[in-house]
């Protein structure tokens, strides 16, 4: 995927206070049943991404092998192996949100950030993801900054929502 | 007591228009006037009418204002609340010229609507346990623990014909009884809530959730009474921020009041529920897959036999209901099977909630009758097809659905007419289509979905479902032939017979519809290489029309690939061989001499 040659470059910069947080909470949840799920969203929680790095100290903690944990995490859309940009959009390409047009919306901030879906700007400022039904489907169509909801869009309006947060 | 409540909608499509600062508001400017002891502000969950919010409704008066903003605060409060006077031009008219101010239970949107699932959304607040005990919350848990045994909860569940709102329609007190029959070893068993609302399009589920948490977790209660369980969980897509945190909130407050835990109503029953986050997998709303996600693996599906009854969460029998179900469960315990089956069709009893959307003016929730007719709930209640368009088509089903025509627009909607066209029910959500919507698109835009939602586990889905988006991405190219539509079909009838799960077997069916109702669409694309509804970006052609162009130079000036030539005051030609079709030609003319088609 592109997204992964745009960003797999980026070091990873953990912090001790990061991997206490993380033992803590494996510590935690570890003898749940099915805790490797929950553990995998706290981390990412924590670090904002899942880099191999994190995936080995859950592994070992965890005493499962490596290549499940990575099963896990490449299976599910809402892990990232690689970090995002420091704003986050996203543009919903539910059903309601596309036949009112937001793939043109998506074209358009993908014109305005020279950068494909599921990639991240050189300088790191922004990553443009296309997600599913986000459930605003009043609003359609919609798309999303760092959580900020923008209805009814138009592509003119992307540059202006743009500039905001630049 | 108060005076006066103002609810101020807070789910997720008015959060999104900014309520969250609407009920801060009013908090403040109520405390301003010295109004706090006679008006409550109350955080509801969702109306319906999702695409005019922020919503605020007023009681006693029930007045509906709608598209509310931080400035309009200042005058309901003054106006409405201080001094009676209901502010008419924020009111919620149907028609422009409507000057009668109505209460949000008497307009069209609502009038048809009859709310069982939805009940409380909109009307308590969602993260208060003593509200939704105030609307006879948890009676019929009580009633179920102290009065009844657990066979004659799913005597009563089996009588009044509820089906499963997920999609597969499954005979909810059959699925209750065989868990509670087959195996008796007297080990555990688990109740699990399918909250994993994939259908992009639909979120009645999230509604319920945002709005009546509560209503849920005494359903799983019940159901744990009935088939000997004394765990559940949740499994809640990660997309519903609001509706985890609500969740969270209300099993605190149902262990706080001893009505999950151990020895409910001391009764000695025991039962608690965990909530269990998905992480974005479609294929996570089936079943099997669910549950082995929940057991923190790869939300693979397992082949059925065993069904979940048998051997389900961790190996255990296992339910699952969907959210929609659950939400019907305790008001037909407190009302009877008698008054649940008495709504709906001859096989498909009750209501069902549609989250509508797309090209029609009212999007948003509704509940009806099974067996409302599409056109009704089309046009009565969802006011029509905007700007004069024609309907073309209604989706539902999602990516497991089809189209249904217009033709059918009188089809009543339940599982077995919609079954019978070659759609299904599914979770509810129905998009509405007009005739700018191109058929091929859409069903090439559900295939594009399966592609990337399937788990790759079988080889009809991983490797068909591929192969069947080539061929539509190849028809919208204008690079298809009349075979591939005959091996399209041949394929999609195949995967639909082989695929392992529910998604795999249901991902043709957005194909097969529309080949069956919309096959001269697909032939216009693959014979004349031409997209009727102007939406296949390969097959459009920008013409200008030498009648009407005035000769002004706007669009040769403003065309990026500079394709477009002529004189000044002489008609212009566009270049078909160098064109991209950005359509900014068509914008720039002011003389609506450029077409598309």
């Amino acid at each position: 995927m592109a997204s992964e040659k745009a960003s797999s470059g980026v070091a990873f910069k953990g912090t001790p206070e990061q991997k206490e947080q993380l033992l803590a909470v494996i510590a935690e949840k570890k003898d749940e049943p099915g805790a490797l799920m929950p553990i995998l969203q706290a981390a990412q929680g924590i670090y904002g991404y899942l880099p191999i790095e994190v995936q080995t100290i859950i592994a070992e903690e965890m005493d499962v092998p490596l290549e499940k944990v990575y099963g896990i995490s490449t299976f599910y859309a809402q892990f990232s192996l690689y970090p995002k940009g420091e704003n986050q959009i996203s543009v919903c390409l539910g059903t309601a949100c596309y036949v009112k047009g937001s793939g043109q919306v998506l074209e358009r901030i993908e014109k305005e950030l020279n950068i494909a879906t599921g990639q991240c700007t050189g300088d790191g400022k922004f990553s443009l993801d296309a997600c599913r039904c986000v459930g605003a489907c009043g609003l359609a169509p919609v798309m999303i900054v760092n959580g900020d909801v923008y209805g009814r869009m138009t592509p003119d309006q992307v540059p202006g929502i743009l500039a905001k947060y630049k | 007591m108060y005076r006066s409540h103002v609810l101020v909608c807070g789910g997720t499509g008015c959060s999104s228009s900014g309520s969250g600062a609407i009920l801060e508001a009013f908090k403040k400017e109520i405390q301003a006037h010295g109004l706090e002891h006679e008006v409550a502000v109350v955080q509801t969950g969702c109306h319906g009418l999702c695409a005019l919010g922020p919503i605020v409704v007023v009681y006693p008066e029930s007045t509906f204002y709608s598209q509310v903003t931080l400035g309009d605060v200042p005058e309901i409060v003054s106006e409405h609340l201080l001094k009676g006077r209901i502010v008419d031009r924020l009111v919620y008219k149907e028609e422009e010229e409507d000057n009668s101010v109505k209460s949000f239970n008497d307009t069209d949107f609502a009038k048809k609507q009859h709310r069982v699932a939805l009940r409380n959304c909109g009307v308590i607040n969602p993260e208060s346990i003593d509200e939704y005990i105030g609307t006879r919350g948890y009676e019929a848990l009580g009633k179920v623990l102290t009065e009844m045994t657990p066979e004659q909860v799913i005597d009563i569940v089996l009588a009044s014909g509820l089906r499963g709102r997920g999609g597969a329609g499954f005979p909810t007190g059959k699925k209750w009884q065989l868990a509670r029959v087959l195996v008796q070893d007297g080990g555990p068993k688990y109740v699990c809530c399918n909250a994993d609302e994939g259908d992009p399009g639909a979120f009645m589920d999230r509604s319920v959730l945002e709005g009546d948490p509560h209503v849920v977790l005494e359903a799983m209660t019940i159901a744990g009474y009935a088939i000997g369980a004394n765990q559940g969980y949740i499994y809640v897509r990660a997309e519903y921020p609001i509706a985890v945190e609500r969740l969270n909130i209300a099993i605190g407050q149902a262990r706080e009041y001893g009505l999950l835990g151990k020895d409910i109503f001391g009764t000695g029953f025991d039962f608690d529920i965990e909530l269990r986050l998905g992480a974005g997998a479609f294929v996570c709303g089936e079943e099997t897959a669910l549950m082995t996600s929940i057991e923190g693996k790869r939300g693979e599906p397992r082949p059925r036999p065993p069904f979940p009854a048998v051997s389900g969460l961790f190996q255990r029998p296992t339910i699952l209901n969907n959210v929609e179900t659950w939400a019907n469960i305790p008001q037909i315990i407190l009302n009877g099977p008698e008054w649940f089956a008495a709504m709906g069709t001859e096989k498909s009893k009750g209501t069902k909630v549609f989250a509508l959307g797309g090209k029609i003016a009212n999007t948003g929730l509704v509940e009806i009758p099974m067996g409302t007719t599409l056109r009704e709930i089309v046009e009565d209640i969802g006011g029509g097809v905007p700007n004069g368009k024609k309907f073309k088509a209604a989706q539902t089903g999602g990516p497991s659905g089809g189209c249904i025509p217009a033709e059918h627009f009188d089809v009543q909607v339940d599982y077995e007419h919609l079954a019978e066209l070659g759609s299904i029910v599914g979770s509810g959500g129905m998009i509405v289509m007009d005739e700018d919507n191109c058929m091929v698109d859409i069903a090439k835009f559900f295939l594009e979905f399966t592609v990337d939602e399937s788990c790759g586990k079988c080889t009809p889905c991983r490797i068909g479902t591929k192969r069947m988006y080539e061929i539509l991405d190849k028809i919208t190219k204008g690079k298809g032939t009349l075979e591939d539509l005959d091996r399209l079909e041949a394929l999609a009838k195949y995967i639909k017979d082989n695929a392992l799960c529910g998604l795999g077997q249901t991902a043709p069916n957005p194909i097969l519809s529309t080949l069956k109702f919309f096959r001269k669409e697909y032939e216009a694309h693959v014979v004349e290489k031409r997209c009727p509804a102007g939406v296949c970006k390969s097959l459009l052609q920008y013409r200008i029309d030498p009648d009407k162009c005035k000769g002004c130079t706007a669009c040769a000036r403003k065309c990026p690939v500079s394709c477009i030539s002529g004189t000044v005051k002489q008609p212009h030609v566009i270049d078909q061989s160098k064109c991209i079709k950005c359509g900014t030609c068509m914008e720039t003319c002011k003389f609506g001499a450029i077409s598309k088609g």
